[in-house]
């Protein structure tokens, strides 16, 4: 298959960036997205051009590294994919496609398409954990958990922090991310005693680092590689006005 | 070189009680007078970065990523042992030590693997109350499903993601610890040399990764948590910057690298389709749980796999191993797969895989079940070959997994390098010549929750230390010669991708030092690898500059690396003349094609001593006694 891409390449974060065309000749629709990016990645090094830094890394959708939006959708506009998900067997022979990094204050471009998502480590550090020391910890089985809650805390768990929910987000909110660590503990026994000051640290560092808020457009749902649900929103809302109130 | 492994006289079960209570303490109002550097953040990496800052210690840790989380410690599926006996089935930490040993084909230290199975359950406990959310039954408790090489169910796991889980809740508490200031991340650098001090391990140099600038840290230990080499192979399930670096780097200041050709071809994986392809999926071991697998017994057939009846296919591993079966070892597994396509019995387009068929346990438990138990790597396989595995059979062939050889440390997890330690998949204590599966996870965080805490605050009690600053001339020279091999890369100048040169090494290994080993092809390798080094020195084309942002630069550099290692590898599996698990010399077997061990030779620990480039690595054995378990052919028939 053949495609023209159109790729945005920034220098660094004080270039101003700009697209640029390149033509992708001979992909097998077998190859992912990114293994197409490597194969024009070695081409432009053959013609001294210097070739197009993404994040990637397992390249099995669970890293969280890649991310990029494809014409005009995070990750592409598969459902549940990370960008190293996306086969080339999805587009067109001939198809002319837009690549671009994450568009998000919060997520300054480092150069081409990584940009850097370190304020989501600092939400982490603010709150997204259980503060338990290594060591002296009750048996596994002492406290059993209502399955249902161990299946939702899961559901929520599995947010790879790639950031899409961001980049695909009008508001560039962070709620998605935010409200899956806070569903994940608050679904818990273990995350019981600190309910109240997580969620509120969590969210006070979002705010800081400028995401905004959820407006209810579920762009985020649709293009979370993981399938993380709003009603992890909804119940982060609930956490964050019950913490308040009592 | 004399190697001491320093384990703890006493009986096996009474090693590690009695070595914690002979190791020296550090008071905890001195504890912030000692520094370490932890290279990586895995599931190893992470978690003894984070316990260590609870303990007091100041920690510098260290990744190339942007992120710890990102490690590829996520990427494991399946699951993590322990020996809970929670299911009833006779399962003991004995037992889950046995089985270990056993599974590493009798080259691993008993005394390491008797302490792994003794404190892998308070990993599970660690992890629960640190919001793991693990599969649970019906009543609340925990769920276990069973793996290979095993005849009890004592793995936990979360859906097929329990690698990812297990990964944030290390990082959860190492996140804590960064919040609090008693942790330092240093993100996206890399390190590209170690630095040793009158003999001493007392810091690395990075390269920062988004400037380029070549930094220096500086510390009271060094402990490297930098993971395994398979992408030596170019093709493996590992991420894509998954390198040697760290441990080459270390092994050329003089720590030891032991059985560096013990590596694991992992039996289920996505086989592969083409040129382009840059990694290998994994499918998880798990899946053999429920799957089948099986190939025509006519060679060739090139019918559907729902066209050959049931008495013409050939359940071959439930044929060889009745009480086994699909659950044998990796190694057996892997080898089988090979041998069957190699005699024309295998399917798909290029004949190099067999079927792995859920059809038994679709009819048995129906679709909801299996998609509960193994959706999401259904869903990947779907997604991959754009087949439908809830229709038709997978389709698997072995793939480079994980190296079970890395650098010699004693039972104190240290190296020859006092005050270099190396924790998880980079070291090399514990898995023998096999890996079982759900045991890196065990290995990586017993390393770093249990383990390092006591033997690196024991070494800080012991060691008088120097006051040490960056600008010490140990210091000046490590920063120069990494700077100087960066320059070295970037003036080759030649017409090559280095991506190129390195998926023809990739080829040589997989080819010669793969699945099947013998002489001549080991030999013929050790002429290529050399060939290839050479033409990438003068041919690779590393374009850009060292002083920003350099991907190709990123990639040279561990490349260049990879070249040595592969050198290492293949002679090591040249000079061990015996099989031993996932290490096959074609000529050591029995009739029955099971490998033939030679206990009375290689009943070694094989640890390479660096002595100049271009001259023979020097061999320093540590000798392996079973006081225990006494080495047998191992049979799972």
């Amino acid at each position: 298959m053949n495609f023209t891409l159109k790729i945005w390449r920034q220098k660094n974060q004080n270039d101003e960036g700009k697209f640029e065309t390149y033509e992708a000749k001979n992909i097998s629709p077998d190859a992912s997205f990114l293994e197409m990016l490597d194969v024009l990645n070695n081409q432009l090094v053959m013609e001294d051009r210097e070739p197009v830094a993404f994040d990637h890394d397992c390249r099995e959708g669970i890293c969280g590294s890649c991310g990029m939006m494809i014409n005009g959708r995070a990750h592409g506009k598969g459902r549940k994919q990370a960008t190293c998900d996306v086969r080339m067997r999805n587009f067109t022979d001939g198809q002319t496609i837009t690549v671009e990094p994450w568009r998000a204050n919060p997520f300054p471009v480092i150069k081409d398409l990584i940009v850097d998502r370190t304020a989501f480590e600092r939400i982490m550090q603010a709150g997204g954990f259980i503060s338990v020391r290594t060591g002296g910890v009750p048996d596994a089985n002492s406290i059993p958990v209502r399955r249902e809650n161990a299946e939702e805390s899961m559901d929520a768990a599995a947010c790879i922090g790639c950031g899409a929910c961001v980049a695909a987000c009008p508001n560039s909110s962070a709620m998605l991310f935010v409200a899956a660590k806070v569903s994940q503990f608050a679904l818990l026994p273990q995350g019981q005693p600190e309910r109240k000051e997580r969620v509120q640290r969590m969210v006070a560092q979002m705010d800081k680092e400028g995401f905004g808020n959820c407006s209810n457009n579920y762009a985020c749902e649709a293009e979370c590689p993981k399938g993380v649900s709003v009603m992890h929103i909804a119940r982060l809302n609930r956490e964050f006005l019950l913490a308040k109130l009592t | 070189m004399k190697l001491d492994s320093k384990i703890p006289d006493g009986p096996i079960e009474k090693k590690w009680s009695s070595h914690r209570f002979n190791m020296k303490l550090v008071n905890p109002s001195n504890r912030r007078k000692y520094s370490v550097i932890v290279v990586g953040t895995g599931l190893a990496g992470a978690s003894a970065a984070a316990s260590l800052a609870e303990l007091g210690y100041k920690v510098i840790s260290i990744s190339y990523h942007e992120s710890p989380r990102r490690a590829h410690s996520i990427a494991a599926q399946g699951g993590i042992n322990a020996p809970k006996n929670y299911t009833n089935d006779g399962d003991s930490v004995y037992r889950l030590f046995y089985d270990t040993l056993k599974g590493g084909d009798y080259r691993a230290r008993e005394a390491n693997v008797y302490r792994l199975a003794e404190v892998s359950g308070s990993i599970i406990d660690q992890c629960v109350a640190q919001g793991v959310p693990f599969a649970r039954d019906y009543a609340g408790y925990l769920d276990l499903r069973s793996f290979g090489g095993a005849q009890v169910s004592r793995t936990f796991y979360a859906r097929g993601q329990t690698g990812q889980q297990l990964l944030l809740g290390a990082y959860s508490a190492l996140s804590r610890q960064i919040g609090a200031g008693t942790v330092k991340f240093f993100d996206r650098r890399e390190m590209i040399e170690l630095v040793v001090v009158d003999g001493m391990a007392r810091g690395i140099i990075c390269r920062n990764l988004k400037t380029g600038a070549i930094e220096s840290y500086v510390a009271d230990a060094v402990v490297l948590a930098t993971g395994g080499y398979a992408n030596t192979f170019y093709l493996s399930t590992m991420a894509k910057a998954s390198n040697a670096t760290a441990i080459w780097r270390a092994y050329k200041k003089g720590a030891l690298f032991a059985n560096p050709c013990f590596t694991q071809i992992h039996p289920t994986c996505i086989p592969v389709s083409g040129d382009y392809q840059s990694k290998l999926t994994l499918m998880s071991e798990s899946l053999r749980n429920d799957g089948r697998i099986w190939v025509p017994r006519k060679s060739g057939d090139s019918r559907t796999p729902a066209q050959i009846p049931e008495n013409e296919r050939d359940y071959y591993l439930e044929r060889l191993y009745p009480s086994f079966g699909n659950l044998v070892p990796r190694d057996v597994a892997s080898r089988r797969a090979k041998e069957i396509c190699d005699k024309g019995f295998g399917v798909g387009k290029t004949k190099m895989s067999v079927y792995l068929d859920f059809a038994d346990a679709l009819k048995r438990n129906g679709k909801h079940w299996i998609e509960e138990k193994y959706g999401n790597l259904f869903d990947m396989y779907h997604e991959i070959t754009a087949e439908d595995p809830y229709a038709d059979p997978m389709r698997i062939y072995p793939a480079v997994h994980y190296t079970m050889g890395g650098l010699w440390v004693d039972y104190n997890l240290m190296s020859t390098i006092p005050g270099l330690f190396v924790i998880g998949e980079a070291n090399f204590s514990d898995h023998g010549a096999n890996r079982l599966g759900a045991s890196a996870l065990m290995q990586g965080l017993a390393d770093g929750y249990f383990i390092l805490p006591y033997t690196l605050s024991d070494y800080f009690a012991r060691t008088k230390f120097s006051s040490l600053a960056t600008n010490h001339s140990e210091f000046g020279k490590a920063n120069r010669s990494a700077a100087e091999r960066l320059e070295k890369l970037l003036a080759i100048k030649g017409k090559q991708p280095v991506s190129e040169i390195h998926k023809k090494l990739g080829k040589v290994l997989w080819d010669f030092v793969g699945m099947g080993k013998n002489e001549k092809g080991l030999k013929k390798a050790l002429k290529l690898i050399p060939e290839i080094k050479k033409e990438f020195w003068s041919d690779a084309k590393v374009i850009g500059d060292s002083d920003n942002l350099n991907i190709e630069l990123e990639k040279a550099g561990r490349i260049a690396d990879f070249l040595e290692l592969a050198e290492l590898l293949t002679f090591d599996a040249l000079h061990r003349k015996e099989s031993c698990g996932g290490h096959f010399r074609e000529e050591c077997q029995t009739p029955e094609g099971e490998a033939l061990r030679n206990d009375k030779k290689y009943a070694y620990a094989a640890a390479w001593e660096f002595t100049g480039d271009s001259k023979e690595p020097k061999l320093n054995k540590e000798p392996l006694t079973f006081e225990y378990v006494k080495p047998s052919e191992r049979s799972y028939k």
